[in-house]
């Protein structure tokens, strides 16, 4: 055994030597990028259940993947050119997920999921099923304040078109700004599933960052005045109106956009499930087991998109001053159209309950909460707030639902 | 896609997410009218029930507490963290513990 040379073979197969290729030291300043979201994540809570799953995936792929030439590296766990042929037209693996499962490593498995939709799917059975509507059948108001926080959606959208990107990839920008991470998954992988990454590490960093965004916003665009108004309690909901809730907007909105049925058909299930009082074993399973190991897989396969030489270029930083964008006008058309019904209520509505109309359940509500006790300390305003919050996950998966259906 | 062509499309889309979510919530007001109405027949009585009630009782800090206002549920939340709950909330209500109604108490996660 010649020693010298084996301990060359060592060091040139080894993931170190990697590194000293133009790919390999993007794939070192992605592994800095995920220390650094491991960091966000674990240390100041941003996110936590999701960001530190995508950061540890984003780090195991690019310690794995040294890709270069248009080729992984033997050992990856995860093979964006396999990808690439699944969906390229005229690959004669066009969409087969055998050669993905024959082929290809740990993470390319765990990402059909993420592909075929069934993760952001299932997440919404969860969400569905840990949500109230009740603050929402209240006051179906609400509902205005959800679709007018999608501002940031279309305008996004807008936006980068400008900036020169596809119709397909604006439509996966822009929906950054509905501030729901499953539902910008979900359009991201059927029309811009190259930008994945980017668009889900946006989505879920500026949804924990909503604490320090909004704010600012709401300061600027409300009077003390408007601050401080007390609302008056909801009206009692009574069950009945919460089981046939559900079924009325999974009809509804299907029927309107065809396009949200997984989305809306989810949500509107795991919502009828913790509703209806007779499937108990069911909602707690989809709350808890069932998001939790969708949370899981979730996470780690899209961490896994974000393999150094497709992730560091111009337009992951566009996306990423887009997305900000989006979330920045999202909160800005709620508190524009709680403006307005604070007028036309005379007072009676608080317009910071205006921004938590984008979705991030319940972040958003709980920064008006906070906003209203600031401005008046005997000020409630979360459950006022929740309606608008519910709302915007409706108002964001019709935005997706438009957008599939014009792009798709 | 041409900018023009975004600026329709940014455009109209707001406004289907606008017209979809208005419908719904005509929809929503129309449930909410029916069920208002159902629970209004069917509440009629206990207002005379209310009415026969005893004087409200002046000095709750002496006397002993007639009784709680009902059932809570609690999701994934101990009853010693449920009871310290209502007690913060009573004590900044400035109100007795057995005249709010607490429904529910669950953990936002």
């Amino acid at each position: 055994m010649d020693i010298v040379e084996t301990l060359k073979t060592l060091a040139s197969n080894s993931g170190f030597a990697g590194f000293l290729t133009i790919d390999g030291l993007k794939n070192l300043i992605m592994i800095i990028i995920s220390f650094f979201l491991l960091y966000l994540g674990i240390k100041r809570k941003f996110e936590p259940l999701l960001l530190v799953g995508i950061a540890f995936g984003c780090l195991l792929v690019n310690v794995s993947n040294f890709f270069s030439g248009g080729e992984s590296s033997a050992d990856a766990l995860y093979h964006p050119e396999l990808w690439d042929a699944f969906l390229d037209h005229n690959s004669e693996f066009y969409h087969s997920y055998g050669h993905i499962m024959a082929e290809g490593g740990l993470l390319d498995i765990l990402y059909i999921g993420v592909k075929s939709g069934l993760y952001p799917s299932l997440i919404f059975l969860g969400v569905g099923a840990m949500t109230d509507f009740g603050p929402l059948l209240a006051n179906p108001k609400s509902l205005l304040l959800g679709a007018a926080a999608q501002l940031g959606v279309f305008f996004a959208f807008f936006g980068a078109v400008c900036l020169g990107f596809t119709g397909e990839e604006a439509a996966s920008i822009g929906i950054i700004g509905g501030a729901d991470g499953p539902t910008a998954i979900f359009l991201t992988t059927r029309l811009a599933p190259h930008l994945l990454g980017p668009i889900a590490i946006a989505a879920y960093s500026y949804m924990a960052l909503i604490p320090m965004i909004q704010p600012f916003f709401m300061k600027l665009l409300t009077t003390e005045k408007e601050r401080k108004v007390v609302m008056t309690q909801n009206r009692k909901v009574s069950k009945t109106e919460k089981i046939i809730f559900p079924i009325v907007v999974a009809v509804f909105v299907i029927l309107l956009l065809p396009s949200t049925a997984p989305l809306i058909g989810c949500l509107m299930l795991g919502n009828l499930w913790k509703e209806c009082g007779v499937t108990e074993r069911l909602s707690d399973t989809v709350q808890n087991a069932l998001m939790n190991i969708v949370t899981v897989f979730l996470g780690i396969s899209v961490g896994a998109t974000t393999v150094g030489s497709r992730f560091i270029n111009w337009q992951t930083v566009g996306i990423i001053v887009l997305g900000l964008t989006a979330f920045c006008f999202s909160t800005i058309g709620g508190l524009l159209v709680g403006k307005i019904m604070y007028k036309l209520s005379g007072g009676k509505i608080n317009p910071l309950i205006g921004s938590a109309g984008v979705s991030a359940v319940p972040m958003a509500a709980r920064v008006s909460q906070i906003e209203g006790q600031k401005a008046n300390p005997k000020n409630f305003l979360l459950m006022h707030a929740m309606g608008p919050n519910v709302a915007g996950v409706i108002g964001s998966a019709i935005a997706a639902g438009f957008l599939l259906a014009v792009f798709k | 896609m041409n900018i023009g062509e975004a600026a329709i499309t940014a455009v109209f889309g707001y406004a289907v997410v606008f017209a979809g979510l208005l419908i719904l919530m005509i929809v929503l007001y129309c449930m909410g009218a029916f069920f208002k109405e159902k629970s209004f027949e069917k509440t009629e009585p206990t207002v005379l029930i209310e009415e026969t009630k005893p004087e409200p009782i002046q000095n709750t800090e002496k006397k002993v507490a007639p009784g709680s206002a009902g059932r809570i549920k609690l999701y994934d939340v101990p009853d010693k963290e449920a009871a310290m709950i209502m007690a913060i909330v009573a004590d900044t209500m400035k109100k007795p513990i057995n005249e709010l109604h607490f429904i529910s108490i669950k953990e936002v996660k």
